[in-house]
């Protein structure tokens, strides 16, 4: 459905996006998973025809985006990182201009937004800009969904929405996935990649790895472990100066580490001990979307 | 075409829904008719004058009582000394002081020629010119009665008798001259201010990324975005007019519809300039900033305020470039006159022409993408 191919944007010195390629199918929900100021913007702007790339071609649902910009519009639908409706007017005034100017009817498309639209729908006189958060977020995708788009394009659709908002928005991506629409969307929570059938590790504009979630996770090289003591302010530190581990990186209230060589665990409980630690636990761990991203970093550094 | 009909369906709600607008639209021109008109004239009604009277005769107290006399003068206070009158101008408790020699009396009764000494505080300088045009004028009405006294004609004949007729404007009625002017003001500030901010508004707050990534097209947005602010100018204008000749009961000699016809392809012109303004800003203050500028430079090159041929000749030259002048221009002719189309017709097209010529650069501009 999104074929890229070489993709490259400089803005001055700063290379954003450098020789990105990747494909997604139709019907597919492909996830860009990379930290702020990774290119996903970029990327996405390139893809909406909003930015000419410097370099390399991209086409969506077969048209390209730099010669067939036209065509890309009236078939896709964006919504943008930042909230970009008209806050002045209502609810239902903006699903309404944004029907009207892609030329169809809230009536017509109904079905595609009834589930997100009905939890809207209380508050469809008040203006854009007094809705809270989640609901803002609710009314973005109704808007960018109401021609019917073949593609939808989130860009960090989830970025300063509180956690419920976010899983029911996760819930809302996997409906609209079944009425077989094909979306690309990015997020900088790696917990968020799980929701995707496919996702693109992106960093420093240059994309790590492509796969499947589980298949990224697979690939993990290292045994993985998960170190947990009473002082975790301490134990970061103290397992950052013992010279076998390879990495030892803070996940929550533990740190997931990886060994140089074999795994050696009574040496490090040992170690541990010796350094004032109680309550330790050294347990297998399977490695996660987040410690693939860490681990690809560190091999691209 | 239907297009086009939502996005103003759009702005217009915007536009009525924002407290600010309807002010705005209706109270600028209520305020700056009656504020301008009134407040700013040509005229002063007060100089404070002091007399230092070195003769002290009949003739000195004559001359005084001509300025005591006048309505425009009031004498603040006659002193021996001229430092203490000098003072006084320097702490601002006069505006003029009118300096009688101690030859005064004897001179004029010998024929010989007296004189006489104005000090004018000349901090603003045009106010300086009609205080000394004023006193001019008494002494000159004294020096009349001095020759009447003289020669004992009644009726003193004077070589060259001139007779002053001002036409289209007989009274030299300030706000008949002033109304016409400040209506191009409403109308082009409506133009390049709210027409620039409004576009960039929508690049501030991101909305311009939805409307890019759509099948509206780059005209259509620029003509839905332009035209309420081109009909709002023109009800700004015929509000205008209605208040000019009910307030001021300014003449409108010439024809309406000629002027509306001109005030269109104004428009034209002035939401061009904004449209240029609104695609070089990324914030509307930015665009504030530079729609001022510009707007302070044609306001005051623009002959609202001072003659344009009483301008250097390049400033006179930059006026090629000022809407706003070429519009107070025809606006005057029109409303004073009763010009018709033949007279303005140059002007028309070179409003015609630049209007063209800028709204064709403002769309070239206009991206929808990067």
């Amino acid at each position: 459905m999104i074929e890229v191919e070489g993709i490259s944007k400089t803005y001055g010195k700063v290379l954003a996006l450098d020789d990105i390629h990747f494909n997604t199918k139709k019907g597919e929900l492909f996830g860009l998973i990379g930290p702020d100021g990774a290119g996903k913007t970029s990327l996405f702007r390139i893809l909406t025809s909003l930015l000419l790339p410097d370099k390399g071609r991209a086409s969506v649902a077969g048209f390209d985006v730099v010669k067939d910009y036209k065509k890309i519009r009236s078939i896709i639908g964006y919504m943008p990182g930042r909230f970009s409706l008209y806050p002045d007017l209502s609810v239902e005034e903006n699903l309404q201009f944004f029907a009207k100017v892609f030329k169809t009817s809230i009536e017509e498309n109904y079905h595609l937004i009834k589930d997100i639209y009905q939890m809207l729908e209380p508050f469809k006189k008040r203006p854009a800009g007094k809705l809270s958060g989640g609901m803002k977020q609710k009314l973005a995708l109704s808007c960018a969904l109401i021609h019917k788009p073949e593609v939808l394009f989130l860009d960090e659709p989830t970025t300063g929405v509180d956690a419920v908002s976010r899983k029911e928005f996760w819930e809302m991506l996997a409906k609209l996935k079944e009425q077989g629409i094909s979306i690309l969307v990015s997020t900088p929570y790696m917990d968020e990649a799980a929701m995707c059938e496919r996702i693109a590790l992106i960093q420093n504009g240059r994309i790590m790895d492509i796969n499947t979630p589980f298949g990224i996770t697979q690939a993990f090289p290292d045994e993985l472990f998960s170190v947990s003591s009473d002082n975790i302010i301490h134990l970061v530190k103290d397992l950052r100066e013992y010279q076998e581990l390879k990495t030892a990186y803070t996940f929550g209230s533990n740190i997931h580490i990886t060994f140089k060589n074999l795994p050696d665990i009574t040496t490090l409980q040992t170690y541990l001990e010796k350094s004032g630690h109680s309550n330790i636990k050294i347990i297998p761990e399977n490695a996660g979307i987040e410690d693939c991203f860490m681990n690809l970093m560190q091999n691209q550094a | 075409m239907r297009t086009i009909l939502y996005i103003l369906q759009k702005e217009f709600i915007q536009i009525f829904r924002d407290k600010f607008m309807p002010r705005i639209i209706f109270g600028m021109p209520i305020m700056q008719l009656i504020v301008l008109s009134f407040a700013a004239t040509f005229e002063i009604k007060n100089t404070d004058i002091i007399f230092v009277d070195d003769s002290h005769s009949i003739e000195s107290a004559h001359l005084i009582s001509k300025f005591e006399g006048s309505a425009w003068y009031t004498v603040k206070a006659t002193v021996r000394n001229y430092n203490e009158a000098a003072d006084m101008l320097r702490k601002n408790q006069a505006h003029q002081i009118l300096i009688i020699p101690r030859d005064f009396s004897e001179d004029i009764a010998r024929g010989n020629k007296a004189s006489l000494q104005i000090v004018t505080d000349a901090v603003d300088g045009s106010a300086a010119a009609l205080r000394n045009g004023y006193a001019q004028a008494i002494i000159s009405g004294y020096q009349k009665d001095i020759i009447v006294q003289k020669t004992g004609l009644d009726h003193f004949k004077q070589p060259i008798e001139t007779s002053t007729l001002f036409w289209f404007n007989p009274e030299l009625n300030y706000q008949t001259f002033m109304v016409p002017g400040i209506l191009v003001l409403l109308i082009s500030m409506m133009g390049m201010f709210l027409a620039g901010m409004n576009i960039v508004k929508e690049k501030e707050i991101g909305t311009i990324e939805q409307i890019n990534v759509s099948p509206i097209k780059k005209s259509q947005f620029i003509i839905g975005k332009l035209l309420p602010f081109w009909l709002i100018a023109m009800f700004e204008l015929a509000f205008g007019l209605v208040l000019a000749k009910l307030i001021f009961n300014i003449p409108m000699l010439g024809s309406v519809g000629l002027l509306f016809l001109v005030a269109g392809v104004y428009m034209v012109l002035i939401l061009a300039i904004g449209l240029i303004i609104s695609t070089v800003s990324d914030t509307q203050q930015q665009a504030m900033f530079i729609a001022w500028f510009f707007m302070v430079i044609f306001i005051l090159l623009s002959g609202l305020f001072t003659p344009v041929e009483s301008m250097p000749e390049w400033a006179q030259r930059i006026n090629y470039l000022n809407p706003i002048a070429w519009f107070i221009k025809i606006i005057r002719l029109l409303m004073l006159k009763g010009a018709g189309f033949a007279e303005i017709k140059q002007i028309f097209f070179i409003l015609l022409v630049y209007g063209s010529l800028m709204m064709t650069i403002a769309v070239k501009r206009y991206k929808k993408r990067v």
